[in-house]
């Protein structure tokens, strides 16, 4: 679903990536974690089309960027640490406005479904800047998932919520992961990134140091593991 | 004619959000009228014939009332994020930039309406007359237009607020000046033909920028 091969991000005389390599297959929960500054949001900005790669390919659903991401934006919906709504629109207007963007048929319904899905049914007419932060993140979650797209992408979701707003964030991501939907998430909190992933990755000075499955490996070693690799 | 949707879908939602907080049009509003103010009573004081001054008062005021909305519709886009949800939507990047360009024109536009009224009331001048009105709407365009890339580039970096006026006013300054010198000959009541190599500039200004800002955003808003 997701394939990236050496994969360079340059700014300036600062190298952001270093060579990455992926393949992440479909239906797959991948969590990267690494220090600040490590890279993990420029890859998931290259890989969301948002930012153009300095070398290497990246191929999304099966098209090639740059090339192919008018295409790849069709996959992809984003979830990030900002809410990116409208703060002067409605939580239903908000939905409606991208759901045009991307041509969503039965897009009333489908409005009402997804608000329905993360319990904002009854706030749908209230502007979006009276929400809490969790509420916006619940919208947000229901923004990106608006055209139903095979891959979703976390930058740090979890950021500014707290611990009861979390938990039910949590609960709606790991939701998202239905068996055929994509998902790669970076976090910082790495007992929680672990816990929700089939497979974690580990990047540190724009480089992929540590990868395991969750199948192979215990959260305990891969704590462990982090904190040597990324010393 | 999807492409036109998602133009239109885009300048609906810049038109709710600022009838909603009026942000932008207060801010240019605000500062046009005291510049006509402060204007009127400087010319008043100092120049002995208002018209020969009034065309050039006219465009400042639109140019730098312009420019504080330009700095606010795509700086806010920024800031909270939205301009990234924007730009993962599957549509050309030209009808993100047609759809911002159009709202800031209609803006312009607005804030236009009310400033037309108050020169005639301070100068006393007939600037309510067709010519003039369509000069108006064609340097609002090409202003608009321009201003929309240049505040696009701008919006990304820290110093946005200098950064759009050095970048906007050089380029604009072939429409400024048409514009002024299209306005007073039609002020002065002279013929078309006196100001047409003017009129053909602030047209051919038009087509130009928006022609390589339509062809250029999708550069400018990747990084």
């Amino acid at each position: 679903m997701i394939i990236a091969t050496s994969l360079t991000k340059q700014f300036g005389p600062f190298m952001a990536l270093k060579g990455i390599d992926l393949n992440i297959r479909p239906g797959e929960f991948v969590t990267i974690v690494g220090p600040n500054g490590a890279g993990k949001t420029t890859l998931l900005r290259i890989l969301a089309t948002l930012s153009r790669p300095t070398g290497g390919r990246v191929s999304i659903a099966g098209h090639d960027l740059p090339k192919g991401a008018d295409d790849a934006r069709r996959h992809i919906g984003l979830l990030s640490h900002q809410p990116l709504l409208y703060g002067d629109l409605t939580a239903e207007e908000n939905l409606r406005f991208f759901g045009r963007l991307y041509n969503v048929s039965n897009l009333e319904k489908r409005i009402l479904d997804l608000l329905d899905e993360v319990d904002l049914l009854h706030r749908r007419a209230d502007r979006a800047r009276t929400f809490s932060r969790g509420m916006q993140q619940r919208l947000a979650i229901a923004r990106a998932l608006m055209h139903d797209p095979d891959v979703v992408l976390l930058d740090e979701p979890f950021t500014g919520l707290d611990p009861d707003a979390s938990d039910r964030l949590e609960e709606l991501l790991r939701g998202l992961n239905n068996g055929s939907r994509t998902v790669v998430m970076t976090i910082h909190d790495l007992d929680r990134g672990w816990a929700m992933c089939n497979r974690a990755l580990v990047i540190a000075r724009g480089k992929i140091v540590f990868e395991a499955s969750t199948q192979e490996v215990d959260q305990a070693t891969f704590r462990s593991e982090y904190h040597r690799v990324t010393r | 004619m999807t492409y036109f949707k998602s133009v239109w879908t885009i300048v609906r939602k810049d038109i709710i959000t600022e009838l909603r907080s009026r942000e932008m049009l207060f801010s240019m509003g605000a500062f046009a009228v005291l510049v006509i103010l402060l204007f009127s009573f400087a010319f008043d004081l100092r120049v002995a014939k208002a018209g020969t001054v009034a065309p050039g008062a006219l465009w400042s005021v639109i140019a730098f009332a312009g420019m504080l909305g330009l700095g606010r519709s795509l700086a806010a886009e920024i800031d909270r994020g939205s301009f990234d949800a924007l730009l993962l939507a599957p549509i050309d990047r030209s009808a993100i930039f047609l759809g911002k360009a159009v709202g800031i024109i209609i803006f312009m536009s607005i804030i236009e309406a009310v400033i037309l009224p108050l020169f005639v009331i301070f100068f006393n001048l007939p600037f309510l007359q067709p010519q003039i009105i369509l000069v108006i709407l064609l340097g609002t365009i090409g202003y608009g237009g321009i201003g929309t890339l240049f505040s696009t580039m701008a919006a990304n970096t820290r110093l946005r607020e200098v950064l759009l006026p050095v970048l906007l006013l050089p380029i604009a300054i072939p429409a400024l000046l048409a514009a002024v010198k299209c306005t007073a000959g039609a002020l002065d009541g002279r013929p078309f033909d006196d100001w047409a190599s003017w009129f053909g500039l602030l047209v051919a200004f038009d087509l130009t920028m928006l022609g390589a800002a339509f062809l250029l955003y999708d550069f400018v808003v990747e990084d």
